[in-house]
């Protein structure tokens, strides 16, 4: 029975866009239907809530679809009461778009194309691209976050949502392939938030565990 | 403005993503210093501004930088808050549609305009140009409409949005290209709610004093594909 306030999230399990919509509900302590979906055979439902792109995460709020994860993550933010994902002041807010951007534009593409690569030497070239971008990061967290335990400050904020919706691609990419992405030597302050990441109470059970990105990858690599 | 408010643009002409920048201060009311950067020899200032993807336009407000054209715009939003209209509208829902519109902009449509322009094969051009008609297509049905049906004149509504803003500043590189190409793409007969749109953007005080004059791109357009040609061994 669909009410005025329902919350259905479509998405797929492994999705880095998907889990920081999820992540977010969870921060805000809003409970919502998740459902998961094929990308190989979409649904209906998909397909008439994001006809664009017809891509997940779709958030439909009250039978109302919003799409795209960065402005999903948003809207949440401003419907729900709760912890606040993007801080109030306007500059502290542009900075982590900045950064949240940075994470889907310079760091989840070559990130992707290195665990499809189909020779070495594109892998080598992808991983070092991604490992550039680690390295930044690396520089905005010692920025953003002040000495405090997230991008956000105390508490998850909006680029903590945009990378560590990644960490189960960045395992993967050392457990297939033997490459640490994210390297304990060479981003140690993010090696470190990773965990801490991964143990707050909004991301526990929503970051999937590395088995289930390791089979997707190999399913995405064999066709 | 308030005083003690100091606000610098690091931009080139005719660069769109400057052009937006400088039409959200206008349409606030906000005066500032205009810094023209050479991107061959690319100044301290800008180095330092935008020391991670050292790119133009860089907004400087008071001292602090700001980057990426869409958050610039967001940013003049949320800064000035009692500076003229606001560019997003108060309902949240609403407003995830037009952050939607814009990142379509972004996504889809300036880099279709980029490639069936620049492309650097034919086929690459044609490609380009094919998903920027799906793009202008799409464009064309986001125009929201009143309670009578009527269509609203901007993509934000009554006033002008971040939407608005985001493609806005594209008209004079779309209206350069259709003139270098034939190929009309804000087409009154296939887009008429977009050529219409377009028209009565370019009108606004805030666009008109800052869109590039069309035949000055025209002539930056040929000097960059001749460059590019160049630079190919063609």
């Amino acid at each position: 029975m669909a009410g005025k306030d329902d919350v259905k999230v479509l998405g797929v399990v492994v999705s880095p866009f998907a889990i920081r919509v999820r992540i977010a509900l969870n921060m805000k302590g809003v409970s919502y239907e998740y459902m998961e979906e094929d990308l190989t055979n979409k649904s209906e439902l998909l397909l008439s809530s994001n006809p664009i792109h017809k891509k997940v995460p779709v958030l439909i709020h009250g039978g109302k679809p919003i799409c795209e994860s960065l402005v999903i993550v948003q809207y949440v933010d401003e419907v729900f009461p709760g912890a606040a994902v993007l801080p109030s002041d306007p500059y502290d807010r542009a900075v982590a778009r900045f950064w949240a951007a940075y994470v889907d534009d310079k760091m989840f593409p070559p990130m992707v194309a290195f665990l499809l690569a189909v020779t070495e030497e594109e892998r080598a070239a992808k991983a070092e691209e991604t490992l550039a971008a680690m390295a930044q990061l690396e520089k905005a967290f010692g920025e953003c976050s002040g000495g405090k335990p997230f991008f956000g400050g105390d508490s998850i904020g909006y680029v903590d949502l945009a990378l560590g919706s990644n960490l189960q691609w960045l395992e993967t990419s050392y457990q297939m392939f033997g490459v640490a992405l994210l390297d304990a030597v060479k981003t140690p302050l993010l090696t470190a938030w990773a965990k801490r990441f991964v143990e707050a109470d909004a991301a526990k059970g929503v970051v999937p565990d590395t088995a289930l990105a390791v089979e997707f990858c190999k399913k995405l690599r064999a066709r | 403005m308030a005083g003690g408010e100091e606000l610098m643009l690091l931009g080139k002409w005719p660069s769109p993503f400057v052009t937006r920048v400088q039409i959200a201060l206008g349409l606030k009311g906000l005066s500032y210093e205009y810094v023209k950067q050479d991107l061959k020899n690319k100044s301290e200032l800008l180095l330092t501004s935008n020391p991670v993807h050292k790119k133009i336009p860089v907004l400087i407000h008071n001292g602090k930088p700001i980057c990426d054209s869409s958050i610039i715009v967001q940013y003049i939003d949320e800064a000035f808050p009692d500076s003229g209209a606001a560019f997003l509208p108060l309902d949240p829902y609403d407003r995830a549609v037009a952050r939607f519109w814009t990142a379509y902009i972004d996504d889809k449509f300036v880099p279709a305009s980029a490639q069936a322009f620049m492309g650097k094969t034919e086929e690459e051009k044609a490609e380009g140009t094919k998903n920027l008609v799906t793009a202008v297509e799409t464009l064309e049905g986001a125009f929201g409409s009143d309670a009578e049906g009527k269509k609203k004149p901007f993509f934000g509504g009554d006033t002008v949005g971040i939407a608005d803003i985001a493609l806005g500043a594209m008209i004079s590189r779309v209206r350069a290209s259709e003139v270098l190409t034939g190929f009309k793409i804000f087409d009154a007969e296939k887009a008429p709610l977009l050529a219409a749109w377009a028209e009565r953007f370019a009108e606004l005080d805030a666009a008109k004093k800052v869109l590039p004059d069309v035949d000055g791109v025209v002539e930056f357009a040929k000097m960059r594909l001749a460059e590019a040609a160049a630079a190919s061994g063609n």
